[in-house]
């Protein structure tokens, strides 16, 4: 026994196990290779979705967050203002300025707090602030429509919230131009105020706004900072060097971590997209195809963008913090999701550009609203495209740099 | 019958002029791991400098050294995972410079880290390895049972393996990283974190794979595991300080036990 010389002593035991596991492997691991082999590829793919299945706080994110997200943004974060407390200063009180009143009212936008009497009344209600907007008629509203065919009156905001009152002067243009019209085809031409008309959402949806964007922020979530942490958690555990002396190909391997999470990230995109037509009534007016495709290749960015991230970090806390703040972020402000890209600096905008969701964002919208198809959205998807390529080639790099 | 071969200093040339040309031809054909001058270097830093030893068939070679010694560095040459800068390495008779990827299904390969998920159950573990090495899934499931069996972990085969002891975890990585019969195991520290009793009961399973035919190089900072191994190299900045058998090594240097020995080597 060449071992006894190196082994101080217990010889007996040690004897008695060597026969013992000896036995074993000549019954078991000398079988014949005769059976179909199992692909390798295929039992690292079900692992990865075991992993995912077990977990509950990834299932969570998985399929609680996409829900979340789009009924908060659309019911709570809502920059659609409903119910809006004005007060009405009406001396003229005739039956033209009563009728647009009532219009206003019933438009949902608004609702009346207080009739006025005075102008001195006017400036107490918005020192208290109990009113965002004011309606101030002249004396001779009616008597005006009716023998000048025009009349002016003034529309008064709270302008210390700048976002609300724009959007109540704009909703109470868009009700008087309403109005407008609805007279004008029962008599003579009048004019009132100013003309204001949207396009595309008349009613300024902010739906229309929001599922687009927390679709590019779903997939983004799930594709790149899912992916980042998966294979951070696989170099925490010790088991991507296991993986790596494997027979498995290094692509292999990533393209067995990342496979599952592009099959759920799309089971998302289509989530958001059901619950933006059949709860917020998004239209979809473009090619279904043409939107998978296109979500297909924001993920395929997002993913590389995952996999770089967790070539350069270590563990999954870091993979986390790094995609959060590298990518949730810039594509939650910088996007044009929350905020306009047109106001923003230049230099913001400049970096704005470098975001895959500032080019997928149009493209959904594109499509789903404006029903345009690849003629309109060539630059976008071309620029996406390039960034897919551009980012997977950095990728595979580091990940092959970092093997070495 | 073992012979082993004082290698200090070690050179491929004195190993074989030290030998009967018969014993050559022996030493050629059991030679399961062989590196010469095997070199790394990262810019101006030789984390591997000109290393040349052989293990034979059914040896278990301990591979010691300081942390920063160059003993991962020389781990990943041998596994394929990184390019030597300039000599040779062959393991499983496979130029591994030049066929990293055919050498994999031939070796196995344990981490400090036990590299088991700790989310998946037993079962699963193994049959994810299995399949990963391309067994059959009748293969697959005989060896289960029968590591099931040999491990007396039936009753928690359908546990997720992050509740078992560590003791328990180790086992099994072991035992997975042997379910494809490789020719070279690569043990990286397999012991470290784990009790004495557990440790000696671990290295009975060295004991059967070494005995089966199996080579095994393992790396550890347990210097009484040291002695457990059939030949042991001591790496010192890269180089081979020492590599013989523990007790030659213990003469050679005057020392009690292998804790000295390292001492005496690290202090030159």
């Amino acid at each position: 026994m060449r071992c006894s010389e190196n082994w101080p002593g217990n010889e007996k035991d040690l004897n008695g196990r060597t026969a013992h596991i000896t036995a074993y492997f000549t019954a078991h691991f000398t079988a014949h290779h005769t059976a179909h082999k199992m692909n390798r590829f295929a039992a690292f793919i079900k692992k990865e979705f075991r992993h995912i299945l077990r977990d509950r706080r990834t299932l969570l994110i998985l399929f609680g967050m996409p829900v979340v997200q789009v009924l908060l943004f659309g019911f709570v974060l809502t920059n659609e203002i409903k119910d809006a407390a004005i007060a009405v200063l009406d001396p003229s009180h005739d039956a033209q300025s009563i009728a647009l009143t009532n219009k206003m009212v019933s438009s949902g936008y608004f609702k009346i707090e207080q009739y006025l009497n005075t102008p001195a009344e006017l400036e107490q209600a918005f020192k208290e602030g109990s009113i965002k907007l004011a309606l101030v008629f002249p004396n001779d509203f009616g008597h005006s429509l009716a023998h000048n065919n025009k009349a002016s009156l003034q529309i008064i905001g709270d302008a210390s919230d700048p976002n609300t009152a724009t959007t109540l002067i704009n909703y109470a243009q868009a009700i008087i131009g309403d109005y407008q019209a609805t007279y004008n085809r029962a008599s003579i031409p009048i004019s009132i105020g100013a003309e204001t008309h949207m396009r595309y959402n008349p009613e300024q949806k902010a739906v229309f706004n929001f599922v687009p964007g927390v679709m590019t922020l779903i997939l983004m979530l799930v594709s790149a900072m899912m992916t980042s942490i998966t294979l951070a958690r696989e170099k925490e555990l010790g088991t991507m060097e296991v993986l790596l002396v494997s027979p498995l190909q290094p692509i292999q391997i990533i393209l067995g971590k990342t496979t599952p999470y592009l099959v759920l990230s799309f089971l998302n995109a289509v989530l958001v997209v059901i619950l933006g037509i059949f709860i917020f009534g998004m239209p979809m007016r473009g090619s279904l195809l043409l939107l998978g495709a296109e979500c297909f290749l924001y993920m395929f960015v997002s993913l590389a963008l995952g996999i770089f991230i967790s070539t350069r970090t270590k563990d999954q806390m870091s993979a986390m913090f790094f995609s959060a703040l590298g990518l949730m972020m810039p594509t939650m402000l910088l996007s044009g999701f929350i905020f306009p890209r047109e106001s923003m600096p230049w230099i913001l905008q400049k970096i704005g550009m470098a975001i895959p969701a500032t080019w997928f964002n149009p493209i959904i919208k594109g499509i789903m609203i404006k029903g345009v198809g690849l003629e309109t959205l060539g630059v976008q998807t071309a620029v996406l495209g390039g960034m897919a390529i551009f980012f997977i080639a950095i990728s595979l790099r580091s990940f092959k740099d970092r093997l070495e | 019958m073992w012979r082993y071969f004082p290698l200090l200093p070690t050179s491929k040339t004195v190993l074989l002029n030290s030998c009967s040309p018969q014993e050559v031809y022996t030493i050629m054909n059991d030679t399961v791991i062989s590196t010469e001058q095997l070199t790394r270097t990262f810019g101006a830093f030789t984390a591997v400098d000109h290393i040349s030893f052989d293990v034979k068939k059914g040896e278990i070679f301990g591979f010691l050294g300081a942390n920063g010694a160059g003993k991962t560095t020389a781990l990943r040459m041998l596994t394929g995972l990184l390019q030597p800068s300039s000599g040779k390495v062959a393991v499983a008779g496979i130029d591994v410079a030049r066929y990293p990827e055919k050498v994999k299904s031939r070796i196995g390969y344990m981490s400090q880290k036990f590299s088991l998920y700790p989310d998946l159950t037993i079962r699963e573990n193994i049959r994810l390895y299995g399949g990963i090495y391309g067994l059959t899934r009748s293969d697959i499931r005989s060896k289960t049972e029968a590591l099931l069996d040999q491990l007396e972990l039936r009753e928690q085969a359908d546990q997720v393996v992050g509740d078992l002891p560590l003791g328990w975890k180790q086992k099994l990585a072991f035992s997975v990283a042997l379910i494809h019969e490789p020719e070279v195991v690569f043990l990286d520290e397999p012991t470290s974190g784990v009790d004495p009793l557990t440790r000696r009961q671990f290295w009975d399973l060295i004991y059967a794979a070494a005995h089966r035919g199996t080579t095994l190089m393992v790396t550890t900072h347990y210097m009484e595991e040291a002695e457990y191994c059939n030949r042991v190299s001591i790496m010192v900045d890269g180089k081979i300080k020492a590599l013989d058998t523990p007790r030659r090594m213990k003469d050679t240097l005057h020392a009690e036990n292998m804790d000295e020995v390292f001492r005496k080597l690290a202090r030159e």
